[in-house]
């Protein structure tokens, strides 16, 4: 076991290097310079700005500065590894890292209530669809999945908006701040995975409700509630730990379109606006900082999930 | 008829029934238990129906998707305004020239969504081709010949694998539009590239489109799941008898994969790859949502609800159509890919 950990965190290294430099040069093989202007800046000037910003240095020199094992223009080790992910070409005063102080904490409050939102409505669906099998509440529970599966969150969006703002006024077309305006745009990020956590506890809880062990906590005459609690619900919730770190990313991309939509000044909005603004630093620190953060979550999930899993052998 | 004579009918007509049963195959089998299942069946008729759709758009839609006055620029029918939540008949110009309304530069909702089939349904097929095509060679290789050319081939998916598919798309697609997009110089590769994308955009009736280059985003990232699957599918067969004897009677590693190898493993890598064609539509839809998708005037479901959400208060048919299109096709391929899991291994039914 301790092997397996060991061996899985050395893997994130050969897998961060090939992020890191893919991330690297599809951005920097875009045609412009960052300051292109449509009037041209005066040769000198240019220069100068190449020169602060490291752009006339070879490109590998740039991807090391850039990851921080280099001294940059400035002398200074400053880079991805000392979480500097460097200026913004689009707004000049603020840096990458200052964009993420403003952007991330909205991006990551609102994934943590939709992920809340998945397991919270996910697991309990399941189960009832489970224990009830070939019933009303089965077949009703796995519409919603069924639904869940099939309507994204880029429809699923504008659907909540309609009817439940713009029809019955329950709830703000859009916003951030206030508790009401969070409650639509997590559902519209949650739903879909938590058809997943639905569908997979369901399929799950159905196989372990006929092992053996089950029948022996009944047999030992345990009430209902703590065989399924105890015994059923604790073991066949270990396979619904697998899908977390997929569930991470349809949140995390998710969350680009979803931000869009409800007018929540997050991560996610901003970077879809800096692809458009093509200010690329913004798109290579997101990229890559989710994709760091992923990469460790799926880490983090596997190892969870050998620890809860004591049939699985590691070598 | 004595009684006696009856039951031997009946055993007669049973066991003629049991051997025509023997001579059918698996795929009939399979066939069969797909049109016993209710949601299978309709999620096929409805893929056939966007199929139909996507190919006589042309035919089928009232006016070209990129046809637009801008005098009629958010125009809605009059039944609209009656079922649409908002007082539109205040403030919209009414008129039922355009059956769904027309979007904000004057465009026929409906045909653009007829015409938005040649896009999603093109993706989610090109990447279920890819995805078995390349998916299929690159995992039946690394499998079948194990050793170093697996550990390789198998670290190389593993790192790839690594990178969440849909930031990797966007990186790709932003790197496509920019670096491929405009006129690139004669004899470079960005010029063979546009060419290419301008055939295909052509061959869909969809010009400027750039179609070509969701398809290559798309088929990048989509074989790697599929490749795993056939990987492991081989590992656990190779060992098997009958390939032995095969080998033994000098069957070549070709013929060795193609004759006893892929038939044998064809069933679940075909359901995973229908499965997976939701994904590759959502993922346009996303990439269009975001800007990155297909270039305008061409529709897409993705752009016209990217555009449609920013004029959601007061003219919520505009999101609302395309919506409900897209849906009804994820819907539709959901349906028929999990009919297609069950009839193929009856023992999942029911599970993921």
């Amino acid at each position: 076991m301790g092997r397996y950990i060991v061996r899985r965190i050395l893997w994130l290294i050969p897998v961060f290097l090939f992020i890191s430099i893919v991330t690297f040069a599809l951005v920097h093989a875009v045609p412009g310079g960052p300051f292109d202007r449509e009037k041209p800046l005066p040769a000198e000037i240019r220069a100068n700005l190449n020169r602060h910003y490291g752009i006339d240095q070879p490109l590998w020199k740039q991807y090391t500065d850039y990851i921080g094992v280099t001294r940059n223009p400035q002398g200074e080790f400053s880079g991805v590894l000392q979480w500097d992910f460097g200026p913004s070409y689009a707004s000049r005063s603020r840096t990458v890292n200052d964009i993420f102080r403003d952007h991330l904490p909205v991006s990551l409050k609102l994934g943590l209530v939709a992920m809340s939102i998945a397991v919270g409505m996910g697991v309990p669906l399941g189960v009832v669809a489970a224990l009830k099998q070939n019933t009303v509440w089965d077949y009703a529970s796995m519409t919603v999945a069924i639904f869940g599966v099939s309507v994204p969150s880029v429809v699923l969006g504008p659907l909540l908006i309609l009817i439940f703002a713009l029809t019955l006024g329950w709830f703000p077309v859009a916003g951030w701040g206030r508790l009401k305006q969070m409650i639509m745009p997590a559902i519209a990020l949650g739903l879909g995975s938590s058809a997943i956590i639905a569908r997979l506890t369901r399929a799950s809880m159905l196989q372990v409700t006929r092992e053996d062990y089950i029948r022996t906590a009944h047999a030992k005459g345990l009430s209902e509630k703590i065989v399924i609690v105890r015994h059923a619900l604790k073991n066949a919730l270990i396979p619904v730990v697998t899908v977390l770190a997929p569930m991470f990313a349809s949140i995390v991309t998710g969350s680009f379109v979803v931000e869009q939509i409800f007018a929540i000044p997050g991560m996610g909005k901003y970077f879809i606006t800096s692809i458009s603004n093509r200010d690329y630093p913004v798109v290579m620190g997101t990229v890559l900082m989710y994709a760091l953060f992923l990469t460790v979550s799926t880490l983090v999930v596997d190892i969870i999930y050998a620890f809860l899993d004591p049939r699985i052998h590691y070598d | 008829m004595s009684r006696q004579k009856r039951a031997a009918r009946r055993l007669s007509t049973g066991t003629d029934r049991e051997s025509q049963h023997r001579v059918t195959n698996l795929w009939q089998d399979a066939f069969e238990r797909l049109l016993r299942n209710r949601a299978a069946v309709i999620g096929g008729i409805l893929v056939l129906l966007l199929i139909f759709l996507a190919i006589f758009a042309n035919v089928i839609a009232p006016y070209h998707y990129a046809r637009g006055d801008s005098d009629e620029n958010y125009m809605v029918p009059l039944w609209l305004t009656k079922v649409m939540p908002g007082n539109m008949e205040n403030y919209a110009t009414i008129g039922n020239k355009f059956s769904l309304g027309a979007d904000y530069l004057g465009r026929d909702l409906l045909s653009r969504i007829i015409y938005g089939a040649r896009v999603s349904l093109p993706v989610g097929f090109i990447g279920a081709t890819t995805a078995l095509v390349i998916g299929l060679v690159y995992g039946c290789i690394s499998g079948y010949y194990g050793g170093k050319v697996d550990d390789i081939m198998m670290r190389i998916v593993e790192i790839v694998y690594a990178f969440p598919t849909m930031l990797l798309i966007i990186l790709l697609m932003a790197f496509f539009k920019t670096t491929f997009g405009g006129a690139p110089e004669p004899g470079t590769a960005s010029y063979t590239f546009n060419k290419i994308n301008d055939a295909i955009d052509g061959l869909f009736g969809l010009q400027g489109g750039g179609i070509f280059f969701i398809f290559m985003g798309i088929g990048i990232t989509a074989w790697m799941g599929t490749a795993r699957l056939a990987r492991g599918q081989i590992l656990s067969l190779k060992e098997k008898e009958f390939i032995e004897a095969s080998r033994m009677i000098g069957a070549s590693d070709l013929r060795i994969i193609v004759r006893h190898v892929l038939p044998n493993i064809i069933g679940p890598i075909l359901v995973s790859v229908t499965l997976d064609i939701p994904g590759y539509i959502n993922t346009e839809v996303f990439l269009s949502f975001i800007g990155l998708g297909v270039d305008p005037p061409t529709p897409s479901w993705g752009s016209m609800i990217s555009d449609g959400a920013k004029a959601i208060r007061s003219y919520p048919n505009q999101v609302l159509f395309p919506a409900i299109i897209l849906s009804l096709t994820m819907f539709a391929f959901n349906f028929l890919g999990d009919g297609l899991r069950d009839a193929l291994d009856p023992r999942m039914r029911g599970t993921q």
